[in-house]
């Protein structure tokens, strides 16, 4: 590892950990965001209401089903004719937030299914009110079934915001390909960012491997 | 006093309760039987609204269970339940389950409603499991937290539906033991069961139920010795 400092230098790396930054940013926003967003979306559709079930599932079907990157490029330059052009750290922000919330709706919206019935009718006839009950019970029995797939969705966010450089933003894969067109070094810094990627989930996982433990014990 | 008057529900074409007049008095254990389909089921869920009604009235001690202004979470506080599916918050401890509701809905401070919850417990004969997971205990064991959990919210009616049909048979004994407990210690109960038995031996009076009719009521020696109905005659002869 120590002739990837000697080929590259110091003001490369900290370059490269400037985009790693602007990645946890983009990252940490979008899984925040995306997730309460998400939450909203996903109790929405667990009210059995068909109309509100039917309008968000097609809403959110929309952002699930078209890629990413074409939503990014889109959204980018449509705000940019529509005449309030975004800084590139917004649009696409706010393009990951929408794409993670409606992966979170749909881990939200099973989770809270999986809750049985008679469980959250036993609650009620304690004498809890809904939202008693939704914090109390649903909530930490759906959170079982939800957990390990919003961590999946977490992780997969991390790595889509690779995909906001397309629309110009230098964040932690940007930064690499910059320096790889400059040193050529392009196996080191590939394995360089990859252990950078591998770090910002780390947190991540550890969550999850935790989680883990706790529900066997 | 839970009092039904001239109550009607439906489920869309399908009437399932077609105007029951029934009350219940402080102190009094009301079986309700009857085939399966006939309305039991949703009755128990009319008076502690589960359900909605289409028709007529249910008063709890003189509030109207369904009028607009009640306020229900308040009224359930009065109506213990317990389903035939025991229904345990499977994250949560015996005691957690038990102490849940009066530290939330009651507002007791968590170490108060834990001491609630393990005198309930203890009521049901699970002193020895309070820091047991659902997932640690027999179906009857579970039953039975079901039960210490609605009676720690100090209810003054218990309703019972079927609290012991998805019990394994050697595990029903020790469930309707409890429920006997609680009539004897003069606990307001209406009971949907097919526990014939029980409903004789524990009964005040025992309703016989007819897609959505109350055919036959009376003392138990009556209804079960002597019945009047023919539907009720067939039905007597074919539970045993
Ligand atoms: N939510 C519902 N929607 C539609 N129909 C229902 C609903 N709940 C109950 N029913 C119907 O209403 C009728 C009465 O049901 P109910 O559960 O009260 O019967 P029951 O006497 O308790 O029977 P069992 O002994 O099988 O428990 C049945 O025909 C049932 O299919
Ligand atoms: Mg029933």
């Amino acid at each position: 590892m120590t002739d990837v400092f000697t080929t590259l230098q110091w003001s490369d790396l900290i370059f490269l950990l400037e985009g790693a930054w602007k990645t946890v940013q983009i990252s940490v926003v979008s899984i925040l965001l995306g997730t309460l967003l998400g939450m909203v979306f996903g109790w929405l559709m667990s009210l059995n209401n068909k109309l509100i079930t039917f309008a968000v599932m097609a809403v959110l079907d929309v952002f699930r089903s078209v890629p990413l990157l074409i939503q990014l490029i889109l959204f980018d330059s449509f705000v940019a004719i529509a005449g309030f052009p975004l800084p590139a750290f917004w649009s696409g922000t706010i393009v990951l937030i929408i794409y993670t919330a409606s992966l979170v709706a749909v881990v939200v919206h099973s989770g809270i299914d999986s809750v049985p019935a008679g469980l959250r009718a036993a609650a009620r006839c304690l004498g809890m009110s809904y939202w008693q009950e939704m914090r109390h019970v649903t909530t930490p029995v759906g959170l079982r079934t939800a957990f390990p797939s919003w961590l999946g969705v977490a992780l997969a966010t991390i790595k889509d915001s690779a995909l906001v450089s397309a629309i110009g933003y230098v964040e932690l894969l940007r930064a690499s390909q910059i320096l790889n067109t400059r040193t050529q070094e392009s196996v080191k810094i590939m394995l360089l960012v990859g252990l950078i990627y591998f770090i910002i989930s780390y947190p991540l996982s550890r969550l999850g491997a935790r989680y883990e433990q706790r529900q066997k014990s | 006093m839970i009092v039904l008057e001239n109550l009607h529900k439906s489920f869309g074409p399908l009437e399932v309760l077609k105007g029951i007049n029934l009350t219940v008095d402080n102190g009094e254990v009301v079986s309700l039987i009857g085939a399966s389909g006939s309305g039991k089921s949703t009755l128990l869920y009319c008076i502690n609204a589960l359900e909605t009604i289409d028709g007529g009235k249910v008063t709890v001690d003189g509030v109207e269970v369904h009028a607009k202004g009640t306020d229900i979470n308040k009224l359930r506080q009065k109506l213990g339940t317990v389903f035939q599916q025991w229904n345990s918050f499977p994250h949560l401890t015996a005691l957690e389950n038990v102490a849940l509701a009066p530290r939330v809905v009651s507002k007791f401070s968590r170490k108060d409603a834990q001491e609630i919850a393990a005198k309930q417990l203890k009521h049901v004969g699970l002193g020895d499991k309070l820091n047991h997971y659902p997932s640690q205990l027999s179906g009857g064991q579970q039953q039975r937290l079901a039960i210490a959990r609605a009676l720690a919210m100090e209810p003054t009616y218990m309703l019972f539906d079927e609290a012991t049909s998805a019990l394994d048979p050697e595990l029903v004994g020790e469930v309707l033991d409890i429920m006997r407990l609680l009539a004897s210690e003069g606990m307001t109960m209406i009971v949907v069961t097919h526990e014939m038995s029980f409903a004789r031996d524990v009964s005040d009076r025992v309703a016989f139920f007819k897609k959505g009719v109350l055919a036959e009521i009376g003392a138990p020696e009556d209804v079960m010795n002597n019945p009047q109905d023919p539907d009720l005659q067939r039905f007597l002869s074919t539970i045993g």
